[in-house]
């Protein structure tokens, strides 16, 4: 019944390898989101009309549509224009620009919580807006999103499997040469499963661990009010 | 003649049809403590941030030591550095201790070094009888110390005029004289203040001048002898008459 757990010693190191991958591409999709991300909710919040709406567009697109479309569009599509990315880099480039949609809207969110009030403190005293809002609404703002912006890292590393089908070489695409190689589909993605299961936890500990070690004394009490 | 450190002309603010105030005049002269009282919406609040220039006026102008800070092309930021500003519900940075919140201007508006800004900002909460909460964070002050650190944040720029926001309207009746005190201290070391509250206790006290607002007009303006005890108009004796003892009451149990 357990005979499945036998294929770790058999593809363990394959298994490995695609981990790896799927960290990778966790963790770089999950940069170019944050940093993108960032920038369109600084310029949902405190940007000129036009740049608010091209904001706006950009969630709207990111958000309306399925993140395999966007991935096919950039490794299939943009080479006929003329830009063409491996697959690793095509992989990247859609996890990172599908994420940024999301993060937005949860830096948005908590931007517009500590918003307006916060600011005219911070100018009532000389600070400019633009040094208000990253010394005192940013550093707010991201504590008071962390706990549902964590949801983020752990659906993105979910959604990475998706890659496989542009022949990136991550856990998922691992897992199917294992299970053509001995037809056990149920052994084989179950042991694929666990791995999953078990990074999920690790980054779960981690985000929560950043959660305690970010706390404002007080502030918790601040923000419920 | 004292001179004047700030003159309103012609004031007006409007939110769309909703005219907040109109042509409106005031002056403050150096070392001044002003108590603005009224009705609320009557335009208190918008007038100080008007001031602030954390709101446009529609029309009309205002000077600050003779520099009109209405004028186009203003560097905003560094006319609020001369102004002072302490908040109804305290405003302060949560994420920042009580040495932060005041330190942070000084770091980065003034560019102190952080030894200078540290000392300066420790002057300044020492100033409010708060050095020993340095180290605390606003979520773990009570609102009496929140506000007095407020204070110590807008004086530790080193302001030409004070201006008040109903400051002990957020705070419990027994947290009220704490902050009262802290203003009481400064007017007497000759700061220029310009107060809304409707503490009368305080106004009877400390005010040079009582100016009396409502529905976007000045209705009446002199010293706290003149407006308690011979107010012109019945409509400033009716309202004072009223105020008094809804938190004249306040004011005995706070005490």
């Amino acid at each position: 019944m357990l005979t499945w757990l036998g294929y770790f010693e058999r593809f363990g190191k394959n298994f490995l390898h695609g981990a790896g991958v799927t960290l990778e591409l966790t963790a770089i999709g999950l940069a170019i989101g944050f940093v993108l991300g960032l920038l369109l909710a600084l310029a949902r919040c405190f940007g000129p009309k036009w740049l608010q709406q091209v904001a706006g567009a950009y969630i709207a697109v990111f958000r309306g549509t399925p993140l395999l479309v966007q991935l096919f569009i950039i490794y299939y599509g943009l080479p006929e224009i003329g830009i063409a990315f491996s697959q690793n880099m095509a992989a990247y480039l859609a996890l990172g620009l599908n994420s940024a949609a999301y993060q937005a809207e949860y830096l948005r969110g908590s931007i517009n919580a500590i918003g307006a009030a916060q600011m005219q403190a911070g100018r009532s005293i000389g600070l400019s807006k633009w040094q208000t809002i990253r010394y005192v609404i940013l550093p707010q703002a991201l504590r008071l999103a962390l706990p549902s912006w964590s949801n983020e890292p752990i659906s993105l590393l979910k959604t990475t499997a998706v890659v496989f089908l542009i022949a990136v070489q991550d856990l998922m695409a691992e897992g199917k040469r294992a299970a053509t190689a001995t037809f056990d589909f149920v052994g084989v993605y179950l042991a694929v499963a666990l791995v999953y299961l078990v990074m999920v936890f690790a980054l779960d500990a981690l985000l929560k661990f950043l959660e305690r070690k970010t706390k404002i004394p007080g502030m918790d009490i601040e923000t419920s009010r | 003649m004292p001179e004047p450190i700030l003159t309103i002309k012609n004031l007006t603010k409007k939110y769309g049809e909703n005219v907040i105030f109109q042509n409106l005049d005031l002056t403050v002269n150096e070392g001044d403590t002003i108590v603005i009282i009224g009705p609320s919406g009557t335009g208190k609040s918008t007038l100080l941030r008007c001031i602030n220039l954390l709101t446009r006026p529609d029309d009309g102008q205002i000077w600050l030591d003779n520099k009109e800070i209405t004028a186009r092309g203003t560097d905003e930021d560094k006319v609020r550095q001369h102004i002072g500003m302490v908040f109804q519900n305290f405003l302060l940075f949560n994420h920042l201790t009580a040495l932060g919140n005041v330190k942070l201007g000084l770091d980065k508006v003034k560019k102190m070094s952080d030894k200078e800004a540290t000392e300066k900002a420790m002057h300044e909460l020492a100033r409010v009888g708060l050095a020993d909460r340095a180290d605390h964070y606003p979520g773990q002050l009570s609102g009496g110390q929140q506000q007095r650190v407020g204070i110590a944040r807008a004086l530790a720029m080193d302001p030409r005029i004070m201006l008040f926001d109903e400051p002990t309207s957020a705070l419990d009746p027994e947290l009220i004289g704490e902050v009262l005190e802290v203003m009481r201290q400064l007017a007497l070391e000759g700061m220029t203040m310009l107060v809304v509250t409707h503490e009368m206790g305080f106004a009877r006290e400390v005010a040079d001048r009582i100016v009396f607002m409502e529905k976007g007009y000045i209705v009446e303006q002199g010293s706290p002898n003149e407006m308690f005890n011979h107010p012109k108009f019945p409509r400033t004796r009716e309202f004072l008459w009223k105020i008094t003892e809804l938190y004249g009451k306040k004011e005995k149990e706070a005490d």
